[in-house]
Parts: structure tokens; C-alpha cells; sequence
């Protein structure tokens, strides 16, 4: 894996993404621009499925890098997201210096060799050139205690550890923060970052997508899909389908050999849109409308 | 020239409401300089991921940048006439009167002469004639009365002997204890340091316990009003709890759902609930409670129910809408929250029977109910549900 150095302008930002078959709208490419380059976290939010996730891995992959992806959860802890000591490897040292008294059995064990990297240490010790994507993912799952730890890793890309010091990143990360908005994020740390708000694209992009995540698709069936699910989307409904869910509807009807949308096989494959059965129950009873709705 | 603009740009923004700082500024500066603007999409999307850090300000930016790069001398005028806060800046405001409780505290010595407070008894019955209530939506404005100091002083009391009828979840986050089940390795070694590499003290943790999260949905229809006053009161003083470090989230709703958490987040409470008052709409009028709960359960559970949350819903169960609706939103809510206490000011009977088709619509999906008749004084809810 070669390194790149990140893109000079905005068009060449979304030239890079789409050379990974993401295709950005403007907007977004203007974030991950500028994130590259005043080397601030960027915090995507959004309905699941919009593909905020994918953002972190096409950096990675386009750029050349590492990606240390950080899943969060609730009481997630900085023995599980930053370093913890192999204590156990202590002991042995211990153990094995049986005769070295105090401060030598301080210097003795409390070396990086005993350090267990977890996923914020490792990104702040990438090459010089080639920083690692740090993917801190879903960041809503974890509790307010660990975003005020992760302050101090964002604003200045740093770690103290109490034994070690002071750890400062050779090279900032490419941090990118994700949320689905299962609660809000403090201030603080959206102050640190840059924000973007993905939404659902429109039926242009959409197509775009889809043919490009499927590509055997047929054109005139990967229209109509793209038609129906943007006017699912104008439904009310508890949970909309995102973009991940049109594509995997798109491969589903593609694996059942389906020419054309109907109400039979759009009823047959629902499941693979629609997660909940509310959801599914309130579409099913509108369905001729919705699907002749989406025609036009 | 694009410079100035910015940083004007930027101040009509903080004035309009949104949260920003000197650093924002600095960081559009930054932003519109490394971008390379070509277009003014372009301008608009590098603004806009400096100056907007929350979903709900995006339609407030896209207004002000459309409205602001088209003539930027327009744009004070316009904003002036389309925020309503703008506009009061800058002219001297009539003072707000003094609150209640201050005037109260500066006399302290008449407060004796107070007239006593009525026996329930005859309220009760006024009560009952006031219960009436209409699917038409009537908006009216509510004004609060003040909170006099023996209210607050009663209200701080109650809040600091209050528990919810909820256990505290154990979150995995491990704390440093003296008895516990856990070894705790890292302290442990650190203390072997200490004693020059023997092993003396084992050093415990244990999980964490955390309240869990609160929702309030709170019931503002004309049949609820006289309850709501001093609801509010009760939780403004929760969510205004240092000490609780309890993540509460409240929602007004009559026919319509109003959130009003930032509006009770002032630390005044009556300055809070001016706000509140200002906020909803729909004070006094008609009651939806199942299109309710359903735009509930639609726009917000995901937000504010995600770590385990409780729900508290405070409503006399009168509903004139469709009961499928409310008895489907009621299970759906119940089955996405940890437990949904419903506090009933009706329950005041011993020989209450839920007749009322939206009573017993709710009843099934409630995990607890608790009788909320005496909601005229903090203490006894507080009570109430402390001992539920």
C-alpha cells in the first residue's frame, strides 16, 4: 500500500472518490476537501444506510492508508479504545527481577513493551506521510464520559497516558466521526470537527449509485427501483430505506431474475427495503399507488 | 472584500441563534481561503461545515447564505424581519418584571401572611366541571404564574429526596471500589510499585450504575391544565440537577408534539417556562394523544430512546382521536423504551374504573401507574413516584 498525498482542490476530491464508485455530491467532496486540509475531524451524520461509513473506508483505500476503525458502544472504556497495560507480562517481569527495588521496578515495567495499543494510540503513531483513517464509528453508542476523553485526542491529537507521558501524533489521522443521531453528540466535540449532514441523494445520484455498486443491473429495471424507493422515501414512515437498502434490494431482484417491477415481486422482496413490519404493513396496503406514483 | 463578508455573515448567523464563537469565525476565514472558491455552491458547502453543527440550523443557514450573498446590505434588513430575536437585540427591551421569588425573598417577613392553602376538597370538585376537552386545536397562550420562594425552596427539597421507581442500569464501565467481585490489574500493579514490587493489596472494581435516561411527555390539553404548572416545575428542577446527572429529554403535547428540552434547560425556572409557554402552541386545547405519541414514536424515539430510556407519561388518557392509533403508538412506545410509567391524575378513587375507551386503549402497554391525583405539590409527586 503506497501512500498518496490528499487532493489539492475540490474537483480532484471528487474525482478520487468516484475513482472508488462512491459517488459524492458536491457538497460532501467541499467537506472531505477541507477536512484533508486543515486536518479536522469530519463528523458525518445521518439515517443509517446513507453511507457515511463508506466515506472513511474510500479514504483509506484511495489514499493509500490504514484504517483503524473504532466501533463504538455504550460504556465503551480507554482500556478498550485507547491502550491498556499487559499486566500480565508485568507480573512476569516482576517476577523475573525479583531483586530490583522501587523506582527500578517502575522503569522496568512501565515500557512500551508492556503497552497494548488499542485502536486512538495506534492512529496517533502512523508513519510521517502516510497517516492512518481513523474511522471512530457511530459515536452515539458510546456515553459522555468517553467523548470527554476523546476531546483532548481531537483537538490536539494527543494522549496522555499517566505512567508514559504525553503521547502527540507524528502526523494527524484522518479522523472521521460518524453518528446516527440515537442522541446528540455534545458541542464540544462537534466544535473540534467539521459537520456534514448526509441525506438521501436524489434520484440522479441514486441511479449513479446503484449502477455502480451493481453493475450487471439492467437499465430500465435500475430506474424503476431507483423510482419507487425515492417515493417510498416521501411515505411516513418509522424507518426509511436508505441507500444501502436500495442496493441490496437492487441485487435481490437482480438474483430473481426480475425484468420489471411489480406488485408481486416488490411484495415478495419487501423485507430486504423495509426492516420494520409496520412499516412493510402500512406500504403493502398503499402499494398500487405508491408503485403507480413511482412510474410517472 | 470576501473577508468582511464573511465576518459578517458570521455575525448575522450568532445573532440569529446559532452557537458560535470567535473560533468560527476563524475557521470560515480558514475555510473560504483553503477552498479555493470557485462557485458559490461551493462557498455555500465550505460554510456550511464550519458554521453548522447540527441538522436543525441547516434550513436557518441555507436561508441566511441565500438570502446574505445575494446583497449583503439586503440581508440585514431581511434577517431583522425573519428572526424576531434579531430585532430585539439591539433595541432596549422593556425589562422582564422581577420574579416572583425575589420580590418573595426581599420580603421575607410578610410571608406569613400568605392565605392558607385551601383543603383539597372543594378543588376537587371545580376540578371536574373543568373537564372538558375538544379535538378542535385552540391556540392560546399560557401565561405561568411565578414560582413563589416557598415553592422553590419545597421543590429543591423534594428533588433532593427523590428516586424514580427505576433501578440504575450497571453500565460496563468499571469503577474503582474497595469490595467487589473484579480484581482491578492496572491498579493493583501500581500499587506494587509503591511497595517495591510485592504484591500486598488487591485492588477491586466493580460496574458503574447510571440513572437511565428520562423522556417526559407531558400532556398540556385543556383537561390536564391545572397539573401542568407544577409538573413543569417538578421537572425543570430534574433536569437542572447537577447532582442526578440524569439526561432528560420533555415533550409537550396537546394536538400537537412540542420539545421543549432547551427551553427548560434556563437556569431560571421561571424564565424557563416563559419560554415553554412561548414555545407551545397548542396551550389548553384539544387532546391527540395517539397522533401524538405516533409523531413520537416516528421522529424522536430513536433520538432520545436509544440508551435504555425511561419513559414518564404524564396524561389523564382522554382522547377524542381514533383509539386504534393510540393503542397502536402505545405499544409501539412501550416496547421501545425500558419501562413507560404513566402518571394519572384521575387515579384518585380507589374505585377508578378506566371506562374511557383512550384509558383503556393506554392501560395494557403502561409497565407502571401510578396515581398522580395530588400533583398540587411537588412533594407528594415526588413522593408518589418514589414509592411506586
Amino acid at each position: 500500500m503506497i501512500a498518496t498525498p490528499p487532493p489539492t482542490s475540490i474537483n480532484a476530491t471528487v474525482k478520487l472518490l468516484d475513482s472508488a464508485d462512491y459517488v459524492a455530491d458536491r457538497a460532501l467532496a467541499t467537506s472531505v476537501f477541507l477536512m484533508l486540509k486543515m486536518q479536522r475531524p469530519l463528523f458525518l451524520e445521518g439515517d443509517a444506510g446513507v453511507g457515511k461509513t463508506e466515506i472513511a473506508k474510500v479514504l483509506a483505500s484511495t489514499l493509500g492508508r490504514e484504517l483503524i476503525r473504532l466501533q463504538c458502544y455504550e460504556g465503551l472504556d480507554i482500556a478498550q479504545a485507547a491502550y491498556e497495560w499487559n499486566v500480565q507480562r508485568q507480573l512476569l517481569a516482576i517476577k523475573a527481577s525479583e531483586r530490583t527495588t522501587g523506582s527500578h521496578i517502575e522503569n522496568a515495567i512501565y515500557g512500551d513493551e508492556f503497552l497494548i495499543k488499542r485502536p486512538l494510540l495506534k492512529a496517533l503513531q502512523g508513519r510521517v506521510g502516510a497517516a492512518p483513517v481513523l474511522l471512530i464509528d457511530e459515536l452515539d453508542r458510546a456515553d459522555e464520559p468517553f467523548e470527554a476523553f476523546l476531546l483532548e485526542v481531537l483537538s490536539d491529537f494527543q494522549l496522555t497516558i499517566p505512567e508514559l507521558g504525553t503521547i502527540t501524533a507524528t502526523e494527524p489521522p484522518l479522523v472521521v466521526i460518524t453518528s446516527n443521531r440515537t442522541r446528540e453528540i455534545h458541542d464540544a466535540i462537534k466544535r473540534r470537527c467539521l459537520y456534514y449532514w448526509v441525506d438521501y441523494p436524489n434520484a440522479a445520484r441514486e441511479l449513479e449509485i446503484v449502477r455502480r455498486k451493481v453493475p450487471g443491473v439492467d437499465a430500465r429495471l435500475s430506474a424503476q427501483i431507483v423510482a419507487f424507493v425515492q417515493r417510498v422515501r416521501k411515505e411516513d414512515m418509522f424507518k426509511l430505506p436508505g441507500v444501502a437498502e436500495t442496493i441490496d434490494w437492487t441485487r435481490a431482484l437482480t438474483a430473481l431474475d426480475v425484468l420489471e417491477l411489480s406488485k408481486e415481486n416488490i411484495n415478495d422482496t419487501l423485507g430486504v427495503l423495509l426492516k420494520y413490519q409496520d412499516d412493510i404493513h402500512a406500504l403493502r396496503t398503499r402499494m398500487q399507488t405508491v408503485l403507480e406514483e413511482s412510474v410517472q | 472584500m470576501l473577508a468582511t463578508n464573511v465576518i459578517h455573515f458570521t455575525r448575522i448567523l450568532r445573532e440569529a441563534g446559532l452557537p458560535l464563537g470567535t473560533r468560527s469565525t476563524l475557521d470560515a476565514l480558514a475555510c473560504v481561503e483553503m477552498a479555493g472558491i470557485e462557485t458559490r455552491q461551493d462557498l455555500r458547502a465550505a460554510l456550511r461545515c464550519v458554521l453548522v453543527s447540527r441538522v436543525d440550523h441547516l434550513v436557518l443557514f441555507d436561508t441566511a447564505f441565500d438570502l446574505f450573498w445575494r446583497d449583503p446590505d439586503i440581508a440585514a434588513k431581511m434577517m431583522a424581519a425573519l428572526l424576531p430575536e434579531v430585532s430585539g437585540r439591539g433595541t432596549a427591551a422593556p425589562p422582564p418584571p422581577p420574579p416572583l421569588r425575589l420580590l418573595d425573598a426581599m420580603h421575607g417577613q410578610q410571608k406569613q401572611s400568605l392565605p392558607p392553602q385551601p383543603t383539597q376538597e372543594p378543588d376537587q370538585l371545580e376540578f371536574d366541571a373543568t373537564l372538558t376537552f375538544s379535538a378542535n386545536e385552540k391556540f392560546q397562550r399560557l401565561d405561568f404564574e411565578g414560582m413563589s420562594a416557598d415553592e422553590w425552596a419545597l421543590a429543591k427539597n423534594a428533588i433532593r429526596d427523590f428516586a424514580l421507581p427505576v433501578k440504575p442500569i450497571k453500565i460496563r464501565r468499571r469503577k474503582p471500589v474497595n469490595r467487589g467481585q473484579t480484581i482491578d490489574l492496572r491498579r493493583t500493579l501500581r500499587e506494587t510499585v509503591r511497595t517495591g514490587g510485592e504484591l500486598i493489596h488487591l485492588m477491586r472494581k466493580a460496574p458503574e450504575l447510571k440513572p437511565p435516561p428520562l423522556v417526559v411527555l407531558c400532556d398540556i390539553s385543556g383537561s390536564m391544565h391545572r397539573y401542568t404548572r407544577m409538573f413543569l416545575h417538578f421537572i425543570h428542577a430534574l433536569t437542572n440537577d447537577k447532582i442526578a446527572a440524569q439526561r432528560v429529554d420533555v415533550f409537550l403535547f396537546g394536538t400537537r408534539l412540542t420539545h421543549i428540552t432547551r427551553q427548560l434547560r434556563h437556569r431560571d425556572v421561571d424564565a424557563a417556562l416563559a419560554r415553554v409557554a412561548s414555545a407551545a402552541p397548542d396551550w389548553s386545547g384539544g387532546t391527540r394523544i395517539g397522533g401524538c405519541l405516533r409523531e413520537f414514536n416516528q421522529r424522536w424515539s430513536r433520538r432520545v430512546l436509544g440508551q435504555g430510556a425511561v419513559v414518564l407519561l404524564l396524561t389523564d388518557g382522554l382522547d377524542r382521536d381514533d383509539i386504534g392509533v393510540l393503542a397502536a403508538s402505545a405499544e409501539r412506545l412501550r416496547k421501545s423504551c425500558r419501562q413507560l410509567i404513566w402518571l394519572n391524575p384521575l387515579l384518585r378513587f380507589d374505585a377508578f374504573a378506566p371506562r374511557a375507551a383512550g384509558i383503556q386503549a393506554l392501560l395494557p402497554h403502561a409497565s407502571k401507574f401510578v396515581p398522580a391525583h395530588n400533583l398540587q405539590s411537588i412533594k407528594a409527586l415526588a413522593a408518589a413516584l418514589s414509592a411506586a
